[in-house]
C-alpha cells in the first residue's frame, strides 16, 4: 500500500540518488589502492576479446552498406571521388562509435548486469562484503575501467574494419586501389576528427560498465531479477550512449569548430 | 540507537565468559511486515548458541544485523561491546574480519576455482603474499571439510553439499572469533551433517570460537549446542539446554524435538 502512495517522480529521484551514491563509492574505491590488476586484465579479455567478432562483422557490413547507399547520391552530384572521404568522416566521427557502443551495450552491459545480478542472488556479493573484502573494488572498479578501456579499442578496430568494408564495396564498382582508397580516407581526417571520437568512446565505455554494474549490484534477490538487471542495463546504457553522444557533439563543436 | 557510544574503537576482549555479542530489544520490519519484534540474546565467548524456529521467522535477518548488513529499526546490537550501528566503514570492516558468516547457500564465487575461493580472503583481507604459506592453509582448510580432491574444481562442478563445505572452509580459513552459521547442515546427507556438526564443535574447542548456529537439524543442535533459543513470531520464546527444552511442558517447544524420533 505504502509503495503505491509514492509518486513516480519521487521513485525516479530516488533511483538517481542511488546512482549518485553508487558513483561516488565507485570513485572512492577507485583511488583506494590495492587495485585488482589480474581481475582487470581478465575483464579486458572477457569484454574486449569476446566482443571482437561481433564488432568486426557489424563494422564490416556497416562500411560496405554505407558505400552502397552513398554511392548513388554522390554519383548524382558528380562527387563520386568524395566517397572515401564521406565514409571516413561519417564512420569515424559518428557511426562507428555509436554503433559499436550500442553493440557493446547489448553484449557487455547485459553480461555484466546478469553476472553481478546472479552473484547478488546467490549471496556471493554479500559473502564478499561480509568477509571484510571489498566487492566494489574487486567487481565494480575492474569492470567499469575495463569497459572504459576496451570500448575505445574496439571502436578503433571497428573503424578500421568498417573502412575496409567500404573499400571492398567501392572496389566492386569503381576500380580503386587499396592504397589510393586509404590515402583518401586518411587525408580527409584531421586530428580533430579522431580525438573527440575516441574521447567520447571512453565515456561510452564508462557508461556501459557503470550501468551494467549498478543494475547488477543493486538487483533484488529473486531469480527473475537477474533477467531484469540484464535487460534494464541494456536499455539504460543505450540511452546513456545517445545522451553522451548528443553532449559530445555540442562540446566538440564549441571547442573545435567555432 | 540508545546510549550513544563515545568510545567506538574496537576493544580487545580477553576475559572468559565475557559477552561478545549482545543483542538488546532489536526490532526490524520490512515494509509493513514486522519480522523481528523484540530480540534479546547474549553470546558469551566460547559458547555455541543454537537458534531454532520455523522458516521465514527472521533468523537470518537477526544474524545479518550482527555483521551490519542490516540495521535494526529499534534496539542495539553490540559486538565486543561496540554498537554496530555506530561504526564507520573501517570499523565495520575490521569487525567483519573477526566474524565468519556461513551463508545458507555456501555462496562460493563461481568464477573462481575452489582454490581461488579459499585464497581470496587470505590475499585480499589478510594481505598474505607467501604462496607456500597460503597453499598450506588452503590445503588444511579443505582437508578439514574433506574436500582436498576438489581443490582445482569450479564451484559449478561441485554438489550442493560440497559447495556448502567449501563455503565453510573459506570462512574458517580466516579463523574468526565469532562464527555465524546459517543452516550449516541443511541439504546434506546425515553423515556429512554429522561431520559438519563435529567440525563446529572442534572449532569451538580449538579456537574458542563463539558461534550462533541457525538450524532445523536437531542432530546438529544436539551435538553443537551449549544453549538453545527458540524463535517464534519475532521473539525468543524459550531458552535452555537441549535436555531442558526437549522435556519442556510447552507442546510447541517439544514439537521441534519430536522430528528426530
Ligand atoms: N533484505 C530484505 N528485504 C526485505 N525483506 C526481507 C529481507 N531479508 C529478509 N526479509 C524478509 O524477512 C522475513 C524473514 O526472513 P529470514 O530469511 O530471516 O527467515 P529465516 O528465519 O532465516 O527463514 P529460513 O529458515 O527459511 O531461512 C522473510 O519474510 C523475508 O521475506
Ligand atoms: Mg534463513
Amino acid at each position: 500500500m505504502a509503495e503505491q502512495a509514492i509518486p513516480g517522480y519521487k521513485k525516479w529521484l530516488e533511483a538517481v540518488g542511488d546512482q549518485g551514491v553508487f558513483f561516488s563509492s565507485f570513485f572512492r574505491n577507485l583511488f583506494r589502492g590495492g587495485f585488482e590488476w589480474s581481475e582487470f586484465v581478465r575483464q579486458c579479455y572477457e569484454i574486449g576479446y569476446r566482443s571482437m567478432m561481433l564488432v568486426g562483422i557489424t563494422s564490416f557490413i556497416m562500411g560496405l552498406v554505407l558505400i552502397l547507399q552513398l554511392r548513388p547520391s554522390l554519383l548524382e552530384l558528380g562527387a563520386e571521388s568524395m566517397l572515401p572521404r564521406t565514409l571516413a568522416v561519417s564512420f569515424i566521427r559518428e557511426i562507428g562509435p555509436v554503433i559499436i557502443a550500442i553493440i557493446c551495450a547489448g553484449k557487455v552491459a547485459s553480461g555484466i548486469g546478469a553476472e553481478l545480478g546472479s552473484m547478488k542472488v546467490t549471496e556471493q556479493i554479500d559473502a564478499m562484503e561480509v568477509s571484510g573484502a571489498n566487492p566494489l573494488q574487486y567487481l565494480v572498479v575492474t569492470r567499469v575501467l575495463a569497459t572504459a578501456f576496451m570500448v575505445p579499442l574496439l571502436t578503433l578496430i571497428g573503424d578500421a574494419i568498417g573502412l575496409f568494408g567500404g573499400f571492398l564495396a567501392l572496389n566492386f564498382t569503381d576500380d580503386i586501389s587499396f592504397s589510393l582508397y586509404f590515402t583518401k580516407c586518411i587525408s580527409s581526417l584531421e586530428f580533430m576528427d579522431l580525438l573527440p571520437a575516441v574521447v567520447k568512446t571512453i565515456f561510452f565505455g564508462f557508461a556501459i560498465g557503470f550501468v551494467g554494474c549498478y543494475k547488477g549490484y543493486n538487483s533484488n534477490k529473486g531469480t527473475e531479477s537477474v533477467g531484469l538487471a540484464a535487460n534494464s542495463a541494456v536499455v539504460t546504457a543505450s540511452l546513456w550512449i545517445f545522451v553522451i553522444d548528443a553532449l559530445a557533439v555540442q562540446i566538440t563543436s564549441i571547442l573545435f569548430y567555432r | 540507537m540508545e546510549a550513544a557510544e563515545t568510545d567506538i574503537k574496537l576493544k580487545k576482549p580477553e576475559e572468559k565468559g565475557e559477552v561478545v555479542v549482545n543483542i538488546a530489544h532489536v526490532a526490524k520490519s520490512f515494509g509493513n511486515k514486522d519480522v523481528l519484534k523484540d530480540i534479546n540474546l547474549q553470546l558469551k565467548r566460547g559458547e555455541n548458541v543454537v537458534v531454532l524456529g520455523k522458516s521465514g521467522q527472521g533468523k537470518s535477518v537477526t544474524i545479518q544485523c550482527i555483521v551490519g548488513m542490516l540495521t535494526p529499526d529499534k534496539g542495539t546490537v553490540k559486538v565486543f561491546g561496540n554498537d554496530v550501528a555506530q561504526m564507520g566503514e573501517e570499523q565495520i570492516k575490521e569487525l567483519r574480519i573477526k566474524i565468519g558468516f556461513l551463508f545458507q547457500s555456501g555462496a562460493l564465487y563461481d568464477s573462481m576455482t575452489v582454490r581461488e575461493n579459499m585464497e581470496f580472503p587470505l590475499t585480499r583481507i589478510k594481505k598474505m603474499t607467501d604462496q607456500a604459506e597460503i597453499d598450506k592453509l588452503v590445503e588444511e582448510a579443505l582437508d578439514g571439510v574433506g574436500l582436498k580432491d576438489a581443490i582445482d574444481k569450479m564451484p559449478s562442478d561441485l554438489s550442493g553439499g560440497m559447495r556448502k563445505r567449501a563455503g565453510l572452509a573459506r570462512t574458517l580459513i580466516m579463523q574468526p572469533e565469532i562464527m555465524l552459521y546459517d543452516e550449516p547442515t541443511t541439504g546434506l546427507d546425515p553423515i556429512t551433517s554429522r561431520e559438519i556438526s563435529e567440525l563446529i564443535l572442534r572449532m569451538q574447542e580449538k579456537y574458542k570460537t563463539s558461534s550462533i548456529i541457525i538450524t532445523h537439524d536437531m542432530e546438529c543442535a544436539r551435538i553443537t549446542a551449549d544453549r538453545i533459543v527458540i524463535m517464534n513470531d519475532g521473539e525468543y520464546i524459550a531458552e535452555g539446554s537441549y535436555e531442558e527444552l526437549e522435556n519442556s511442558e510447552d507442546e510447541f517447544i517439544r514439537s521441534f524435538f519430536n522430528q528426530t524420533k
